[in-house]
């Protein structure tokens, strides 16, 4: 393939300071998104090494690769990465960024300094994560969960650990603020509520539990630190503490978590899918307030974790009703996006297919939700590897496949070049099947009762386990075929023009890549909905 | 060719949601509080009694004192009265300082009793004691850790004052962070009688 120049280098050549100072003391929201995109995705290939590295060890009983204490250490720096370095900021903090102030027609967030000090706070989060792994007593060894009474006894490194989480939970919580000011703030002219994509929708409803919850997390990190430093006993219950409390506390916070990893995934399929069927969004209003009904019924759900921590009954069926509730909106997302495709004129182009892979995996990880939101069966599969498969099919299978998604439809438009598709179609049947036959094997072998977190386990769980083994080596193939074919993409692809996807929100309305301030001198005035594609063309690439 | 923008609502409605993030975070607090209280209502009754009031009141009044010099702060800004801005600053900051010293006193008093998190004394007073003066500790330091904060960031207004950035018609930045200050004061109007009125 012959590099061909760009005309339009957008926001690359216009910048205040030159070099790399223009990019780590730059306030642009473009820029500050390209730089939390190579960090997610750097952090994201250093955990899924971790990941393989778990797998391969849980291909034969006994130790294959690794003894007890690394093996723990190795489940928990590949959580604590996972979440909080990559699942978390992925798409809010990335593409978030990047697409946000565009879609509603504004020159920049609301306040773009403070959106350069939460990179930076992701960034010393980062660096303490990391450091933890080396230093002090060793890797922290608790689960991402740090539970007590064990992470306050352990001599492994939880300080830090859990100082650079804190660290990670102000970036998110800062750009909740910034996001929800944002959008309140700065639409453009006649972008009425109305009239927002689907994706700011669920970014709005993300910047909230953010904004409510993420402070929840910051108090509970902070009593972890201080009970290790003084020992005070805040939650044993032998000095007057209550150590169920601590998972109350964890889970508060925790629990809408996975809300803020998925929600902005499903705003990204709601962009994906009507682009790709060339017919509006079915039912915009019950998407956007299917969002907010998430944000709000997920804040409440919390404790379904804990049905066998200890629990009244009474607690329990509620926790458990309400956790039914949950299911309503998610699934009017899913019946909708199906309802957006039916009798549209579908274009099997890399994004759509990860957006389809999006909703079955999805789905069954929803359904996979409900049954250990019953009581009756969570007392059965808590603890087992299924909650562990049920997991990454929501947040892999789901927010992965948006994020992968999301970086097939929008990388043209910020780097001004579109990858190869076939490859891109090869890698993404690769990542379908490897992702299906990792995850499904690890719910089957949960549902015979393979507890998770041990680097052992009986002989008539090895065939499973082997099952999932291999599928995750196919995953890994299809990782790095996607990200081959997308960094080729990005350095000579082809060059594409304004809207090579024949999308009608308004970032596909300015030249790929963006200028500096979106939209020059003067600010746009919005006279049609985000998925009105009369008169929209798709440019030629 | 960056066109200026200014939006000081937004500003205002970003430092409301802001202050919204610390209620919930002391918020964590108080739910243990919560909790432990309904567990051990007696200790914490002998608990709280051991707890010196007037430390307590002194420092509500200072704190409440000092709430209403950074109000008059932003009314003397607005009538465009640079030197009383500067003035009524500095006393806030001087009064975040007063407090602080009288915790000082307040606490090296009871740690010289042996009432410390993870001190001894504290395991031979039984589970109930222990919890109350843990939760009184951490709370009280977390306050007095947003003291410090809210103190240095008047005191940084307060210089952008004098520099003549932060003006007459361009003071949102010292209204904010008279915002600030006033939650830091409201969480205390709920410490001092849940630790040393109540019970």
């Amino acid at each position: 393939m012959t590099k061909i120049a760009l005309k339009n280098t957008g926001f690359y050549s216009e910048s205040p300071r030159s070099g790399i100072l223009g990019w780590l003391l730059s306030t642009d929201h473009k820029r500050i998104g390209i730089m939390y995109l190579f960090c997610i995705v750097t952090m994201f290939l250093v955990a899924v090494c971790l990941g393989l590295a778990l797998r391969l060890e849980l291909i034969a009983p006994g130790p294959t690769i690794m003894g007890p204490q690394t093996y723990n250490a190795t489940f928990t720096v590949h959580g604590i990465i996972m979440i909080f370095l990559v699942i978390i900021p992925s798409i809010p903090a990335a593409f978030g960024n990047l697409v946000l102030p565009i879609q509603i027609g504004a020159r920049d967030v609301s306040f773009p300094k403070l959106n350069l000090l939460s990179w930076y706070c992701y960034i010393i989060g980062a660096v303490l994560a990391v450091i933890a792994i080396f230093s002090g007593g060793g890797a922290p060894d608790t689960g991402w969960t740090f539970y007590v009474p064990f992470s306050t006894q352990t001599t492994t490194n939880v300080n830090m650990a859990v100082t650079g989480a804190l660290m990670l939970g102000f970036s998110s919580m800062l750009t909740g603020i910034n996001f929800v000011t944002t959008i309140h703030r700065l639409r453009a002219e006649g972008m009425g509520w109305g009239r927002l994509p689907i994706f700011i929708w669920t970014l709005y409803s993300t910047a909230w539990i953010q904004v409510l919850a993420t402070p929840m997390l910051g108090i509970t990190l902070i009593l972890i630190v201080l009970e290790r430093v003084f020992g005070a006993g805040l939650f044993d219950a032998a000095r007057g503490g209550d150590p169920i409390l601590y998972q109350h506390l964890f889970w508060i916070y925790s629990h809408p978590a996975v809300y803020i990893m998925i929600l902005p995934g499903m705003g990204v399929i709601s962009e994906i899918i009507p682009t790709f069927s060339r017919k509006p969004l079915f039912g915009y209003w019950a998407m956007a307030i299917s969002s907010l009904a998430i944000a709000f019924a997920g804040s409440l759900v919390w404790a379904h974790h804990m049905y066998a921590s200890g629990m009244s009954d009474f607690a329990i069926l509620i926790f458990s009703f309400l956790t039914f509730i949950v299911a309503i909106p998610s699934a009017i997302k899913i019946f909708n996006w199906v309802s957006t495709l039916y009798k549209g004129s579908i274009q099997l182009a890399p994004p759509m297919l990860h957006a389809l892979a999006f909703i079955f995996n999805f789905a069954i990880g929803g359904l996979g939700g409900l049954a250990l939101g019953a009581a009756a069966s969570d007392i059965h599969l808590h603890d087992t590897t299924f909650v562990v498969g049920h997991f990454h099919y929501t947040m892999f299978g789901g927010t992965g496949f948006a994020f992968f998604a999301a970086l097939h439809y929008w990388l043209p438009k910020f780097t001004g070049r579109m990858y190869s598709h076939k490859p891109a179609v090869i890698a993404w049947a690769l990542l379908f099947v490897g992702f299906n036959v990792t995850y499904m094997a690890m719910q089957a072998v949960g549902i015979q009762g393979m507890p998770r977190r041990y680097y052992d386990y009986l002989p008539e769980f090895q065939t499973l386990n082997v099952v999932a083994t291999v599928g995750s080596w196919v995953l890994a193939v299809g990782l790095i075929m996607m990200f081959v074919n997308l960094w080729n993409g990005i350095r000579k692809g082809t060059p594409v023009g304004k809207n090579p996807w024949g999308s009608a929100t308004l970032e596909w309305s300015i030249p790929s890549p963006p200028p500096l301030e979106n939209f020059g001198e003067k600010d746009p005035v919005v006279t049609k909905g985000p998925y009105d594609y009369k008169g929209v063309i798709a440019d030629e690439y | 060719m960056s066109i200026e923008h200014r939006d000081d609502t937004g500003a205002r409605f970003g430092m409301w949601l802001f202050l919204y993030t610390e209620v919930i975070l002391f918020s964590g607090l108080f739910i243990l509080y919560a909790m432990a209280l309904a567990k051990y209502p007696q200790e914490f009754a002998e608990a709280s009694h051991k707890l010196n009031i007037y430390f307590g009141t002194i420092n509500t009044i200072v704190l409440l004192t000092s709430s209403l010099t950074i109000a008059l702060a932003i009314t003397a800004i607005q009538r465009n009265k640079i030197k009383q801005t500067l003035t009524l600053c500095i006393v806030t900051i001087v009064l975040a300082i007063v407090f602080l010293i009288n915790k000082y006193f307040e606490w090296s008093a009871e740690i010289s009793h042996g009432i410390y998190p993870g001190s001894n004394h504290m395991a031979e007073l039984g589970p109930g004691i222990t919890a109350f003066f843990n939760l009184y500790y951490f709370t009280a330091g977390l306050h007095g850790v947003h003291i410090l904060i809210g103190g240095t960031l008047i005191g940084v207004v307060a210089a952008m004052v004098a520099k003549g950035k932060v003006t007459s018609d361009r003071y949102t930045l010292l209204e904010n962070s008279a915002l600030y200050w006033h939650l830091v004061d409201l969480v205390w109007i709920f410490l001092f009688p849940l630790y040393y009125l109540i019970l």
